[in-house]
Formats: structure tokens, C-alpha cells, sequence
């Protein structure tokens, strides 16, 4: 088995009732499994929620966390992603007195565009994969952010 | 029909087959204790400390199978009670824990003896509730029963707000339950448990590794047949003492840290480990790489957690041991004993290498000789609790235990303070028998306030404090890996252990020869009252074999041989 970390993606669907964030929240800090990102949601028309947890660790470990995350008594499913499609949102927050005709045609490379303008600042949003919402965030830096929010990573199984 | 919240608990307790609680009442829990009044339908136990009616609770269900009860207020009350239920979530003790709380108006306003209680027990129970609405509380009770016996079985906490116990609402126990995310699987897989067959058919020194699990299902004496018809030699970790019989001649012994020599060395010689019930601790395995290393591992397990967790699984079997091994003994035919007779004679000369003893000593009692002797007083009569530390491990290593349920110790938390409310719910559970506690003179201190309940419920426990004016597990690690610089372990400053017993009605014994102790524990069976026997033993004396923690399981330090020194 290899012990060297690996990034993975893995969705729980749990039950939505309180504490139900903790529960999982804490089984991480308790083994010390990290939590590079997690978003959650309540799924429509059901009594559930997704949780969406980019991770890192060996197989071992990873192996571990669907386990532990199994055991936990509202839980209904864990899927640990193999082939799946990968989606992050960005908003970033930039002076108006920048070249807005540019910063949107960066952003339409990015699935995004100029979502709101303000006195000052005008808010931009990009939805892609993580890695490309890397590159974007990279390329953005040059128009002078303000402020920038990712939503963590949200993913689907093919 | 509608009740309040008080009345359903007592109501749920009563279609649980609950005949004993422990606890301790206050505020926050005062309108469950006016409905335990009111009823003769089971008996509650008053500890005097939280923690003890936790622990008292662990020992009722280890000598029961049934699920321990435990009731505590809230604040101190609950914080108390934690020790308790980390150490029966350890040890996958079932466990219902009843907590009061603060009225829901003030939950979240720093009120008095307001603790967020289930913040605190998310991470030592198998599952928590705060109960908002009396409505829910038989669905919720009725779960936590469910829960805490079923799967690998563990301590359910329910927090209920002292308003919602007064609050009347429809109580229907007769409820299906309907736990969609929980379904625990007990079956084992048919293909898996051929392979496994068809590995241990084909080993040449395959040895069963038999842990607590085991007795958490059932299962001990369908593991006793299995051990007999496949004739292969097995190790049991300290959870599962009593689930072969100390007589039996394929037991080898305990196994780990404080294992007998031959135990671990057919650990290490093995080319096929059968793990079932058993969890590959770290006071089991020592250096997992080191591990049997040549063996490939069948492990049968409740808890998919538990595979593969620590020690890479071959044959990984997730499914409940009794159902698993009773499938295994429909196919035990395709495995010969006399296979392995070369590898029992292996084991036979290294249990004559280094067979489990200690030396006896002419100035002062051995502990090791206490313990032996009990067992040839008392042997099958009695069950035994213990505390933790060296006679924690002279009780596992030495105590001829005869069959599950005997023996009662806090093995994964390693709790000072366990052994004797332990083994006054023990008492509680199996009255007709004898209830020992092994102590020492420091775990003794740290629930000594049970003397009061025994002594007021005329629960008898006999406790047998190995005195050796140390804290005496950790004086050998001092002795051994400090240079003998032992901080903070002399205990030579003692009460009077027998006016102790004494003050709070109890009967105490100081013996210092082998005829003293005799006549001591027969006195205190036959008076069936609690006891204290403090015997005064050699100081310095070490429990070995050991395994030096993160070290080899084959590399132990061993007993030295007489006139070595």
C-alpha cells in the first residue's frame, strides 16, 4: 500500500438533523484527518443533506475515513470518487477602476462573468474545477483582488 | 397513552427488561428521580460519584450481556459520568446513559450546572441525543437500547432537558423502529469465510487470536468447539480471558505486552493469523511491522472499521463471530488436525522454555501467589473485576478464568478506579457469585467512596488490594526506562486501609502470610459482607514477561532465572 498523501474527493449523504456537521467535523479533528475543503447542502425533497470533503491522506487513511464515516449512525452513504465531475466556485471582489472588459473575458474562460457593480467595486464570479479556480485566482491577482471566496469543491460521480 | 417525559423513561426502562440503574440524582434529572420513586419495578443503586455508577453500569452488562443504565444530572453531574462512558465506548460496552439538562429557555445562557453535554460525548459514545420534544423521547429511547446493543455494541448518551421531562406527550413503546442509515451487518460472506476455510486448511502454523468480541457476542462456546475440532492453538488478548477455559490445552495463554513467552512467540512463528472479534491494539501487536510477519490474517469482525485498520486483512469477514464461526463449523471438515502437530509441539517447547511463573519470595507475599491462590479458592465461584495496573495484569495473566463473563477490567481506557464499582454491578448482574476485586493500593483511592454503596445495598464485594506502597506500573517503567528515577510513585503515605473498610461499615484484613491471607478471604465469604483484604506485597516486584511498548513482540523482557540475580 502506498503511504504517500493523495487529494481525494468524498460525498456523504446524512441525515439533516442537528449536529449532524459536528459528528462528522469531529471524527475528523479526533483521528486527525485533514479537511482541505467541505460544503454542504440539504438535497431537495428529502430528509438528507451532502457533504462534499476534499481530503488528503495515504489509502490506508483514506480507507479509514470511509469506514469511520460509515460507522457514524446518520450516515446513509459514503462515496469515495473515482471518475467523478469536480466543480468549485470563485467570487472575487475588485476596484471598478480596473479593466472591466478584460476581467470579464478572463472570467468567461473560467465559466464566470461580472455579476455586480458597485460604487467602487464591481464582484466577478468563475465556477470550474479547483485546479483551474487555482489558475484563474492566479491570473485574476494582476487586476488587484480585494477579496476573493471559494465555495470548496463540489463533485457528481459519472 | 399521555405521560411526561419523566414517566417515559421509566416506562421505556421497564419494556427494556431493565431490572437495575445506577446513578446519581440533582436538578436537572429530578423529575425522573420522583417517577423512580414512585415504582417497584426495578432497583436503583445510588453510587457516590458519577463516574462510579457509569462504571458500576459497564460491569452489570459485562457480567449480564444485557445493556447497563446509568442516570446523572447535568453540569458536574454529566462531566462526571465521561470517564465512564470513554471507557465503556473502548470497550464496546452497551450502555444507555441518562443525563438531565438544563430547561431548553436556558440551554445556551450559561445557566447553572449547564454543560454542553452532547458536545462533550459526541466523541466517546457510539451515538448522542439532546432531546427537544417529549413526542420523540420513546422513539429516541427505544433507539438507544437498539443502538447500543446491536453492531459492535457501545454507550448511547441521551440528554433531556428537565422541561421536557415534565412535558406530557403520547407514549407508544410498541414503535417499529426505522434506522435506515444504520443497519449493522452481521452476516459474514459465504465466499469469503470458503476462502478463509480453505487458507486455514492449507496452513501449517495457523493460531486463533481471540478477543473481547467474542464475548460480546455470544459466542465463546461455539469458539470453544471450533478450537477443539480444527486442533489449532490460540492466543487470547486480555479482553477475552475466559473464552477458552485455563485448562484448556490449546490455549497457549495472553498475548501482548504482558503475554506469556510462548503466546507471542507463536504469534511471531505463525504463518496464518485467525483474528476474531479482535481489534489489533497497539498493547497487542507491539511493533506492527514486526507483527506476524509472516503470516497472512484472517480477521472476522463486527466493525468494518476495524479491518484492516492497523494490520493489512487477507480474509477481511465483517459480519457478527458467533454467526460467522458457527458457518466456519459447518465446513470444519475440510480441516485435519494432525496437520498441526508439529506446530503444537513448537508451541509446547516454548511454553517449557519459558513457561508463565514468578518466583516466590521467603520475606513477603508475591502477587502473583494472591492471585493464583483466589483462583484455587475460589476458581469458577467467583467472577473477577480489577483496576488497572500490575495487578490489573497479574489478575489476566494469573486467574484460572473458566468461562465468558468471568472477568471484568478496563482494558482499552485503562481506568483507575473501575474495579470496584465494576464489580459491585457485577455483584448486581450475578449475585451468586463470589465478586473480587483486584486492586492496588493506588487504582483503590480512586473510587474508595463505593464502600458507602456497598456497604448500604449489602453488595459484598471483596476487594483485594496488592499493597505495595507504589504506584506500581508505572514504578516499573521508572525502574526500567528511567534509571529508576521513580517521580511521583512512592505511595508510602497510606491510610489505614482497614479502619477505612471499617468507617463506612465495612470488614477489613491485613495479611502478610500466605495462612493470613487464607483465613482472611474465607472469613470474608462466609460473612457475605464488603471487604477490604490489603495484602501486604513484595515492592519491587515487575510483571513479565514485557514487551517493551513499540518493541517486537518477539523481543520480551523475560522473568530473570532464579539465583540470576
Amino acid at each position: 500500500m502506498t503511504e504517500e498523501n493523495q487529494r481525494r474527493v468524498v460525498s456523504v449523504i446524512v441525515i439533516n438533523e442537528a449536529s449532524v456537521l459536528s459528528r462528522i467535523t469531529d471524527l475528523f479533528s479526533g483521528r486527525g484527518y485533514n479537511i482541505t475543503s467541505l460544503t454542504v447542502a440539504p438535497i431537495p425533497e428529502s430528509k438528507y443533506s451532502r457533504l462534499t470533503i476534499v481530503t488528503a491522506g495515504s489509502v490506508r487513511v483514506i480507507e479509514q475515513i470511509t469506514k469511520q464515516l460509515h460507522k457514524l449512525i446518520p450516515v446513509l452513504r459514503v462515496y469515495e470518487h473515482e471518475d467523478m465531475v469536480e466543480k468549485e466556485m470563485a467570487m472575487i471582489k475588485l476596484p471598478i477602476t480596473e479593466n472591466l472588459s478584460d476581467i470579464n473575458a478572463l472570467c468567461e474562460a473560467y465559466n464566470g462573468k461580472i455579476v455586480n457593480a458597485g460604487e467602487n467595486t464591481i464582484i466577478a464570479m468563475v465556477a470550474d474545477e479547483p485546479k483551474r479556480i487555482d489558475n484563474f485566482l492566479n491570473a485574476i491577482k494582476r487586476y488587484n483582488p480585494k477579496e476573493i471566496v471559494r465555495s470548496g469543491a463540489v463533485a457528481l460521480e459519472r | 397513552m399521555q405521560i411526561s417525559g419523566a414517566q417515559m423513561v421509566i416506562e421505556a426502562f421497564i419494556a427494556e427488561g431493565v431490572d437495575t440503574v445506577f446513578g446519581y440524582p440533582g436538578g436537572a434529572i429530578m423529575n425522573v428521580y420522583d417517577e423512580i420513586y414512585k415504582q417497584d419495578k426495578f432497583q436503583h443503586i445510588l453510587n457516590r460519584h458519577e463516574q462510579a455508577s457509569v462504571h458500576a453500569a459497564e460491569g452489570y452488562s459485562k457480567a449480564s450481556g444485557k445493556v447497563g443504565v446509568a442516570m446523572i444530572t447535568s453540569g458536574p453531574g454529566f462531566t462526571n459520568a465521561v470517564t465512564g462512558l470513554a471507557d465503556a465506548y473502548m470497550d464496546s460496552i452497551p450502555l444507555v446513559v441518562i443525563s438531565g439538562q438544563v430547561p431548553m429557555s436556558l440551554i445556551g445562557t450559561d445557566a447553572f450546572q449547564e454543560i454542553d453535554a452532547v458536545g462533550i460525548s459526541r466523541s466517546c459514545t457510539k451515538h448522542n441525543y439532546l432531546v427537544t420534544d417529549a413526542k420523540d423521547l420513546p422513539r429516541i429511547l427505544k433507539e438507544a437500547f437498539y443502538i447500543a446493543r446491536s453492531g459492535r455494541p457501545g454507550p448511547v448518551h441521551v440528554d433531556i432537558p428537565k422541561d421536557v421531562t415534565a412535558q406530557i406527550a403520547e407514549f407508544d413503546y410498541d414503535i417499529e423502529l426505522n434506522l435506515e442509515t444504520y443497519k449493522p451487518h452481521t452476516k459474514g460472506n459465504p465466499r469469503q469465510i470458503k476462502k478463509a476455510i480453505e487458507a486455514i486448511a492449507k496452513a501449517k502454523r495457523p493460531l486463533f487470536y481471540l478477543g473481547g468480541g467474542i464475548i460480546n457476542a455470544n459466542a465463546a462456546y461455539e469458539v470453544r468447539e471450533l478450537v477443539q475440532k480444527t486442533g489449532i492453538p490460540a492466543v487470547e488478548t486480555f479482553m477475552a480471558r475466559g473464552v477458552l477455559s485455563h485448562d484448556d490445552e490449546l490455549l497457549i495463554g495472553m498475548l501482548g505486552m504482558h503475554g506469556s513467552y510462548a503466546s507471542n512467540m507463536a504469534m511471531s512463528e505463525t504463518d496464518l493469523v485467525i483474528g476474531l472479534g479482535v481489534r489489533f491494539d497497539d498493547r497487542v501487536t507491539g511493533k506492527l511491522s514486526e507483527f506476524a510477519k509472516n503470516a497472512d490474517v484472517i480477521h472476522v469482525d463486527i466493525d468494518p472499521a476495524s479491518i484492516s485498520k492497523l494490520v493489512n486483512a487477507d480474509y477481511p469477514i465483517v459480519g457478527d463471530v458467533k454467526n460467522v464461526v458457527e458457518d466456519m463449523l459447518e465446513q470444519v471438515g475440510k480441516i485435519d488436525s494432525n496437520n498441526y502437530e508439529s506446530w503444537r509441539e513448537t508451541i509446547i517447547n516454548f511454553n517449557e522454555l519459558h513457561p508463565l511463573t514468578f518466583h516466590e519470595d521467603t520475606e513477603r507475599l508475591k502477587p502473583q501467589w494472591v492471585v493464583k491462590r483466589v483462583g484455587e479458592l475460589l476458581g469458577d465461584d467467583a467472577n473477577i473485576s480489577t483496576d488497572v495496573g500490575q495487578h490489573q495484569m497479574w489478575a489476566g495473566q494469573f486467574y484460572p478464568f473458566t468461562r465468558p463473563r468471568q472477568f471484568v477490567s478496563s482494558s482499552g481506557l485503562g481506568t483507575m478506579g473501575f474495579g470496584f464499582p465494576a464489580a459491585i454491578g457485577v455483584k448486581a448482574a450475578s449475585p451468586e457469585k463470589i465478586s473480587i476485586n483486584f486492586t492496588g493500593d493506588g487504582s483503590i483511592l480512586m473510587n474508595v467512596q463505593e464502600l458507602m454503596t456497598a456497604v448500604e445495598k449489602k453488595i459484598p464485594v471483596i476487594n483485594i488490594i496488592l499493597n505495595n506502597n507504589f504506584l506500581g506500573m508505572v514504578r516499573q517503567w521508572q525502574t526500567l526506562f528511567y534509571d529508576k528515577r521513580h517521580a511521583e510513585t512512592d505511595l508510602s503515605v497510606q491510610p489505614d486501609f482497614v479502619k477505612l473498610a471499617e468507617a463506612f461499615g465495612g470488614i477489613g484484613y491485613r495479611v502478610k502470610t500466605k495462612e493470613e491471607f487464607d483465613a482472611a478471604l474465607k472469613d470474608a465469604v462466609e460473612k457475605n459482607v464488603v471487604a477490604f483484604i490489603e495484602v501486604i506485597v513484595h515492592r519491587m516486584e515487575n510483571v513479565m514477561p514485557m514487551v517493551p511498548s513499540g518493541g517486537s513482540l518477539f523481543n520480551m523482557m523475560l522473568l530473570e532465572k532464579k539465583g540470576d540475580k
